[in-house]
């Protein structure tokens, strides 16, 4: 029955949404911030620690959401891994860029990210894919809170 | 007019419903979100585009035929909101953009003008955010208090706990949902009026979600103020009507200032134009209020006892079918409860649900519904929600059911 939506309900979305490798709370952090889409009621909360280099050595994250919403944040969590907060952050704007259209040209090095690009389909879940991004940001630049619903 | 239960037919009134014939990704629409904005009939279609081709120009200032037809046609909407709320007077009957304005308006003229500091406004923990943050607002302008009576976890409202908080003869207003836009709980109107007048308090109700299941009688009711938004009662966006007895009205001090709602106007002093009017400053929704027009008497055609028996029919199909799903959490168990029921799925959540449920060509509603605090209540992040209208069938029910069965495979 549901065939038609295993572009974005594909394998690796299911898997990392119920079964996420990285959820929790780091013991040690230097960062965290919390992402919050009120209108829908998605809660996110991620804390980084980083290397004596500054980039980014370990990243954990709470998420009370959907399926998309907890697979974007298990798989960011890889993705930045190793990365300065410049280097993240670039990352996030080509994510952004193809969870709106479905493509990615310039993202070598992106195909764990790549199970999502098919959220473009789906305009109202967008800001569940960029959510935990938002809040990975904001703990970046020392903010507190961030959204994705605006 | 029908009257009766009998003459209700399905078929014929779906047909009325032009957008009921699309298909979403080649299949049938099913279309259980008319909580948050009902389908529109051809006679409201209709009404809104003769209005536009034939006899349209701006109303009450004109000294010309256009004019006076439009004016004539804007103000048959006044006779109708006024014939279906059954007010005393059809200057009663005060036009708004929406619920939420006239929530706003309220809150700005009764509250600002009539309210004193030191006095409170009662509402309740199952109130849609525009019966909320207006007060809210008043509260931190104005000093009035702000109460929130307590709701069982039933999702029903707690009399004794609303009794409790009225007890001090401190509250000057009761503002109140009629009808709980996530619950579907019909809150007990006639005691809570009861209640507020033994104590001293005027009571106005949300009637967004009542008005479209069930007749409203306000004067039997016994209420001060009522309200209701267009869009929900099968009629267009951009128009709603916020009733008040007329004494309560004319004692109110104006809302949004300019055209329309004068008297006359001199720099020194301007003076004010009479209920309605003084509450309805600059060009309306003229259109809108046609189309409302046609909605309500496509309401009064059906009839309530009709509509209601509908509903309740519906509601009760509906609540057999989902109880039947293994994993299912239906939301709020109120004994009083119509069409709007909210649901949760122990492998799924709401979004995704609804995402599925979308492509099937099933329409609900998923997240949090306006009623952020409402939600904390219930310890719940978001539902997924199915709504009902006049046009629902039962084998829509039956498709909404055998899908999330499939979807709870799905997520095995
Ligand atoms: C109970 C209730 N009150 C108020 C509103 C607000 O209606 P509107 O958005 O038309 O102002 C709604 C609808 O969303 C509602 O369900």
């Amino acid at each position: 029955m549901f065939e038609d939506v295993r572009d974005l309900y594909n394998a690796a979305i299911l898997e990392r949404g119920r079964r996420p490798r990285h959820m929790g709370k780091l013991q040690a952090f230097d960062a965290t911030a919390k992402g919050d889409n009120p209108m829908c009621g998605d809660r996110v909360t991620v804390w980084v620690k980083f290397a004596p280099g500054g980039t980014i050595a370990e990243t954990g994250f709470d998420a009370r959401g959907c399926e998309i919403s907890k697979a974007s944040a298990d798989l960011m969590v890889e993705a930045v891994q190793g990365r300065s907060p410049a280097d993240t952050k670039a990352m996030f704007e080509r994510f952004r860029a193809m969870a709106q259209s479905g493509e990615c040209p310039a993202c070598a090095g992106f195909e764990p990210l790549k199970p999502l690009a098919a959220v473009h389909a789906y305009p109202s879940r967008v800001k569940c894919a960029t959510l935990p991004w938002h809040a990975l940001v904001a703990a970046l630049d020392g903010a507190a809170n961030a959204t994705s619903e605006s | 007019m029908n009257d009766t239960v009998q003459s209700f037919d399905i078929k014929a009134i779906r047909a009325q419903f032009p957008i009921l014939g699309e298909k979403i990704r080649g299949k049938d629409l099913v279309f259980l979100d008319s909580a948050a904005s009902a389908q529109k009939p051809r006679a409201v279609i209709d009404a809104m585009v003769h209005a536009m081709e034939r006899q349209y120009a701006n109303i009450h200032r004109g000294l010309h035929w256009m004019s006076e037809r439009t004016t004539e046609a804007y103000e048959m909407a006044r006779d109708a909101a006024a014939r279906l709320l059954n007010a005393n007077d059809r200057s009663e009957i005060v036009f708004v953009r929406n619920s939420t304005e006239a929530i706003n308006l309220l809150a700005h003229s009764y509250g600002r003008g009539i309210l004193k500091p030191g006095q409170a406004v009662l509402i309740s923990g199952m109130e849609h955010h525009s019966n909320i943050v207006p007060w809210q607002m008043l509260r931190d302008s104005h000093g009035i208090e702000l109460r929130v009576a307590p709701i069982t976890d039933a999702g029903e409202l707690d009399m004794a706990g609303t009794e409790a908080l009225l007890a001090d003869g401190r509250v000057g207003l009761v503002a109140i949902t009629h009808m709980s836009n996530v619950l579907g709980t019909y809150t007990p109107a006639e005691r809570l009026v009861a209640l507020a007048h033994q104590y001293g308090a005027k009571i106005f109700f949300d009637g967004s979600q009542a008005v479209v299941h069930r007749r409203v009688d306000v004067q039997a009711l016994g209420a001060d103020f009522y309200c209701f938004t267009g869009h929900k009662l099968y009629g267009p966006t951009g128009i709603g009507v916020l009733w008040g007895r007329r004494e309560l009205l004319d004692a109110m001090p104006p809302f949004l200032g300019g055209g329309d709602m004068i008297s006359s106007v001199a720099y020194e002093r301007s003076t004010w134009a009479d209920v309605p009017h003084k509450f309805e400053a600059g060009t309306p929704a003229i259109i809108e209020g046609i189309g409302l027009n046609a909605a309500i008497e496509f309401v009064e055609a059906i009839g309530y006892p009709a509509i209601a028996a509908h509903e309740a029919a519906l509601t009760d199909h509906a609540l057999s079918k989902l109880s039947a799903i293994e994993g299912i959490t239906i939301i709020g168990r109120a004994q009083d409860r119509g069409g709007v029921i909210s649901f949760a799925l122990d492998r799924a959540h709401a979004h995704d649900v609804a995402t599925l449920l979308d492509r099937q060509g099933i329409a609900v509603r998923a997240g949090q519904h306006c009623a952020e605090p409402l939600m904390r209540r219930l310890g719940l992040d978001s539902t997924a929600r199915a709504s009902f209208g006049i046009y629902t069938t039962n084998e829509e029910i039956d498709a909404l059911a055998d899908t999330l069965g499939r979807i709870r495979e799905f997520f095995a």
